[in-house]
């Protein structure tokens, strides 16, 4: 069995920064992803990111994973791609399918950075070819470089929904509209702006209530709803399409978690269930840590820091840093996270973190 | 009150009067300037480093809104191609003609060609009419935002915000 001191379980940002983080103070790290290229959900990211400097603000969400991976293997952190962590047992061993065989590892410390799923939602119809999260139409068109349709329509005015929806008209796609069952535009109004101004109309209290077509989405229906959510008869809308986009939220992907009996809290504004941890990014589970979405949804400049965070953690309690040098670094990424958690958007989830920090106390 | 941005995506005519980021008619006359059309307490602040003249203020607080200072903008468009929501266009209406210009970050391939006519849209996307391509600016200090400058009848400067391609 292969030991290795610090495994992370995903090679998105929250799971590069915090090995290079960690490898910065001279953990010996080991990243596994289940996918064929490292970075997540970076390298979808073409737009530039919002905050300030130190969260690499203006800079394109794949100029941001490419500069993780140079610091990576500058760093000496071992990447093994297409490697599907298949569980995690007692003492930190893990079972890890690399390509065709099965390999048993065990670690000192473990970073679970696996991120989220997207939610969808069930109407008449939906299981019609053409109906596909806005995650996968970034990644058809953006990793892959083809159109997802010719006419699509995007459900959910998040800031995914905002960006996808804006992405797709750069690939050349018509976006017929954008619709939100909330009475307000949920993402950022400049990313709103950004699609409006190309006269993608926005209908918000509004819900998509079927699908039709033969072998493929033909159409879609949306239909206004009232204040419990309901569609309101007669308020009905046709459209004429190939694609429907689904950006209704994620979800954390906490499986390994679960299957080591984290302690879970339910925290709707986190996007569901979410493993409780600590200020140093660590579960109920001694040596089990984690960060980014896995840890509670948010965007990737926050996973950035979280990850951070943890790999700090886990370099101080394996002592490469000091007490004193620790609490300074780490201090600098609490103060760099406040104002990502700020504001009409972030206040909710600095709370929310604050309650599942308390929570991990007792 | 008319619907404001955070239900139809663009500034209502209210809400572009009350911005703190919107320049006065008499500083759009006197010559080319900023106007950040960013009113949601969102977490960024690239406008204010780029900015060589201290014009722009965000603060500590990121969160806070960008605030223009008018009469220390020169009108330079550093801050256009910076503003990740691309929410900051570049105003001139200091010709004596009838017509002023727009500069507007673009996103979009293929880019128009000077003196190529385009279709002028307002925040909604309803087509304004025909327009001219004055300047087309990419550089790789840009990172693939490029700057389009078109010219517009002076009565669609605050309304032109993006513009289609004929071809």
């Amino acid at each position: 069995m292969r030991r290795c001191e610090m495994i992370s379980v995903g090679a998105g940002p929250a799971g590069l920064a915090a090995a290079t983080e960690a490898a910065r103070n001279g953990v010996e790290v080991l990243v596994f992803d289940e996918n064929d290229r490292p970075g997540g959900q970076l390298f979808k990211q073409i737009h530039k990111f919002f905050g300030s400097e130190e969260h690499h603000a203006k800079e394109r969400g794949f100029d941001i994973g490419y500069g993780f991976l140079e610091e990576a293997e500058k760093l000496g952190v071992e990447v093994s791609l297409s490697s599907v962590v298949m569980g995690i047992y007692e003492n930190r061993t893990m079972n890890v399918l690399i390509r065709d065989r099965i390999e048993q590892v065990r670690a000192e410390k473990i970073l679970v950075a696996t991120g989220a799923s997207e939610n969808m939602i069930p109407f008449p119809g939906w299981t019609l070819p053409g109906i596909i999260g806005a995650g996968a139409a970034q990644t058809i068109a953006n990793i892959h470089g083809i159109k997802p349709g010719e006419n699509l329509l995007m459900v959910g005015s998040g800031n995914v929904g905002l960006v996808v929806a804006y992405q797709m008209l750069q690939a050349g796609c018509q976006v017929s509209a954008i619709i939100d069952a909330a009475p307000r535009i949920g993402g950022y109004e400049v990313h709103a702006a950004k699609v409006a101004r190309y006269g993608v109309p926005f209908f918000m209290s509004h819900t998509i209530t079927e699908a039709g077509g033969e072998k493929w989405i033909e159409s879609a229906t949306i239909s206004q709803v009232d204040k419990e959510w309901k569609p309101i008869p007669g308020t009905e809308k046709k459209f004429e399409l190939d694609t429907v986009c689904i950006a209704v939220g994620l979800n954390p992907m906490t499986q390994l978690l679960d299957m080591l009996s984290c302690k879970m809290v339910p925290v709707p504004s986190l996007g569901g269930r979410v493993p409780a941890h600590d200020l140093g990014q660590e579960t109920s589970i001694p040596g089990i840590y984690v960060a980014g979405d896995s840890s509670g949804i948010e965007e990737a400049s926050t996973a950035i820091i979280e990850g951070r965070i943890a790999g700090l953690a886990i370099a101080h309690s394996l002592g490469y840093i000091d007490d004193s040098s620790f609490l300074e670094q780490r201090d600098r990424q609490f103060k760099s996270m406040v104002g990502l958690r700020s504001g009409s958007h972030g206040e909710a989830r600095k709370i929310a973190k604050e309650y599942i920090n308390a929570v991990m106390k007792g | 009150m008319s619907k404001g941005m955070s239900e139809t995506g663009y500034l209502s005519d209210e809400e572009l009067d009350n911005g703190p980021g919107i320049p006065s008619e008499g500083r759009r006359r006197r010559g080319p300037v900023a106007v950040l059309e960013c009113i949601q307490d969102i977490p960024c602040n690239p406008c204010e480093a780029s900015c060589p003249e201290g014009a722009i203020q965000v603060g500590e607080d990121i969160t806070n809104l960008p605030h223009l200072l008018e009469e220390k903008c020169i009108g330079c468009q550093s801050c256009l191609p910076v503003c990740p929501g691309q929410a900051i266009f570049l105003v001139d209406e200091s010709s004596t003609e009838d017509v002023s210009r727009v500069t507007m970050p673009y996103e979009f391939l293929p880019l128009p060609e000077k003196e190529e006519t385009v279709i002028a849209l307002d925040r909604a996307g309803q087509e304004l009419g025909d327009t001219t391509v004055i300047r087309v600016r990419k550089t790789d200090k840009m990172d693939h935002t490029a700057l389009v400058t078109i010219e517009v009848p002076k009565e669609w400067s605050m309304r032109t915000r993006a513009f289609k391609l004929k071809r």
